[in-house]
């Protein structure tokens, strides 16, 4: 794709050098980190999940779309706040992974290209990070579907 | 006719001109690192109460401009040539104040480069005698450059350890010669030499790695130019780069000394200089804002002071584009320098 020779010795070097260099992701902090908030976003779905099966005596669909719905506004409603990205900061794919992190790449794109208007603006760019995720997430979901149509 | 050159590319100017005055303004988080109390201006609020970060930088852009020629006592229709840019889209920040100051003005995209870019030219302009006062600006924007380059303020994602942060800011300066009758902020800084950078690419991919991606670029504009001249390191007080932040000066510092070049007594980085490492910051500042403050509000003031003589100043830029880098090419850096000079 790229108009490139293959890589001369002396950038083979460099990039040695770099990557020697460089400072590294902390990946195993990280990753307890990620598994706690995420764990922790996922126990506040829960609570949710059975105070609407406990007190609110919603079916078993009622409840999934119940809980999907507060946590999706949670999570915009904390981007629009400004404290989404701080939580993103620290806990990662914790927070990216969720529903909840869905909203966000929703919302964060709105927010910020809303002075190029409503429709060019804020309208074209509303999935401009969730998009590849619902393309590919559909597009996976109908192969699965036909696979198990057929078998 | 090539009678002002040494070498291929360092220029040696005949009547070198006079830096007369600088002028900078940053956002909040710059005016709380270790320079803040040198720069002009500190803005509370990084809109500075306009409606976009774009119109925000806009005007910081205008407002250097203005500020400069306000410390020399001159009006814009003094100024013969104004030369700038910023890292936006067919650079608007530039584009547009420009339309408000009227002043003749040129156009650049160097990327982070620009200050030594402007710088560069104008003193080429004014040695070749097509102008007695010129303005030399950047500017960059945290935000403009985020959303352009990268995700939305808002977007929960972590930083990646070898990041830089762009520079709220934009820096002036004011180049003259001896004819112009005006009030000096600087008595005796000059700019003696510059030397063209060229464009270098090793083959770094990582849009968030761009200080080894210009590092090269930087070695090799100061390795060439002290080759050129037959000096060596030490025939500077200090050497300066623009925007390398901690990994990319380490780097430089590495490739320099593989040609036998030691620099790294007097090399300062003005991305690791200009962020304290407690602001967040991964490795530095980054952005045209980076050197054009540092070099306007900081470095002149200390070269006026007496505290260095001879200082060779780059501003490095990556000129990658976010389609180039989705498209999967490298990043081509390049580096301008400059020598500046107490006399």
């Amino acid at each position: 794709m790229t108009n490139k020779k293959p890589a001369t010795k002396q950038e083979l070097e460099y990039q040695q050098l770099v990557s020697e260099r460089a400072p590294k992701s902390k990946v195993l902090a990280q990753c307890v980190k990620a598994f706690l908030s995420g764990g922790l976003i996922c126990c506040i779905g829960q609570l949710f999940r059975d105070f609407a099966r406990l007190c609110l005596h919603l079916g078993e669909t009622d409840v999934a779309s119940f809980t999907a719905i507060v946590m999706v506004f949670l999570g915009a409603m904390l981007t629009g706040v400004g404290v989404y990205d701080r939580i993103g900061s620290w806990a990662g794919a914790g927070s990216v992974v969720p529903i909840t992190g869905f909203a966000n790449s929703i919302v964060s794109p709105a927010m910020e290209f809303r002075p190029e208007g409503f429709v060019l603006g804020l309208g074209a760019k509303l999935f401009s990070i969730a998009g590849p995720v619902l393309v590919y997430g559909i597009g996976a979901s109908i192969v699965v579907g036909l696979v198990s149509l057929l078998f | 006719m090539r009678n002002k050159c040494i070498g291929r590319r360092t220029v040696a100017f005949a009547c070198p001109p006079r830096i007369l005055a600088g002028e900078t303004v940053v956002s909040k988080i710059e005016g709380e690192g270790p320079l803040g109390k040198f720069f002009d201006t500190v803005l509370e609020d990084d809109t500075w109460g306009e409606k976009t970060w774009e119109l925000a930088e806009r005007k910081m852009f205008e407002h250097v401009v203005r500020a400069a020629l306000e410390k020399a006592n001159l009006s814009p229709g003094e100024v013969d040539i104004l030369l700038g840019g910023d890292l936006l889209n067919q650079i608007i920040s530039a584009n547009f104040a420009a339309r408000e100051l009227g002043i003749p003005f040129i156009g650049l995209y160097g990327a982070c480069s620009t200050m030594a870019e402007s710088l560069l030219l104008g003193a080429m302009l004014m040695d070749g005698g097509f102008a007695s006062c010129v303005a030399c600006a950047a500017s960059s924007h945290f935000c403009t450059a985020e959303r352009q380059y990268r995700m939305p303020l808002e977007m929960g994602t972590q930083a990646i350890p070898t990041a830089q942060r762009t520079v709220t800011g934009a820096g002036c300066t004011l180049l003259a010669d001896d004819t112009l009758i005006a009030k000096a902020q600087y008595q005796a800084v000059y700019v003696t030499h510059g030397v063209i950078g060229r464009v270098v690419d090793l083959g770094v991919k990582d849009a968030a790695n761009m200080g080894a991606a210009m590092a090269p670029a930087a070695a090799d504009t100061f390795v060439t130019h002290l080759r050129e001249t037959s000096q060596t390191a030490e025939s500077y007080d200090i050497v300066v780069t623009g925007d390398l932040g901690r990994l990319g000066g380490e780097l430089f510092q590495e490739l320099c000394k593989k040609e036998n070049v030691d620099v790294a007594e007097r090399h300062v980085d003005c991305g690791n200089i200009i962020f304290a490492p407690d602001q967040n910051v991964n490795c530095g500042g980054s952005g045209c804002a980076c050197s054009a403050v540092t070099l306007n509000g900081y470095l002149l003031k200390r070269l006026e002071a007496g505290d260095f003589r001879r200082m060779f100043f780059m501003a490095t830029g990556a000129l990658m584009s976010t389609t180039s880098g989705m498209q999967g090419e490298s990043i081509p850096g390049v580096a301008h320098g400059l020598v500046i000079e107490r006399r």
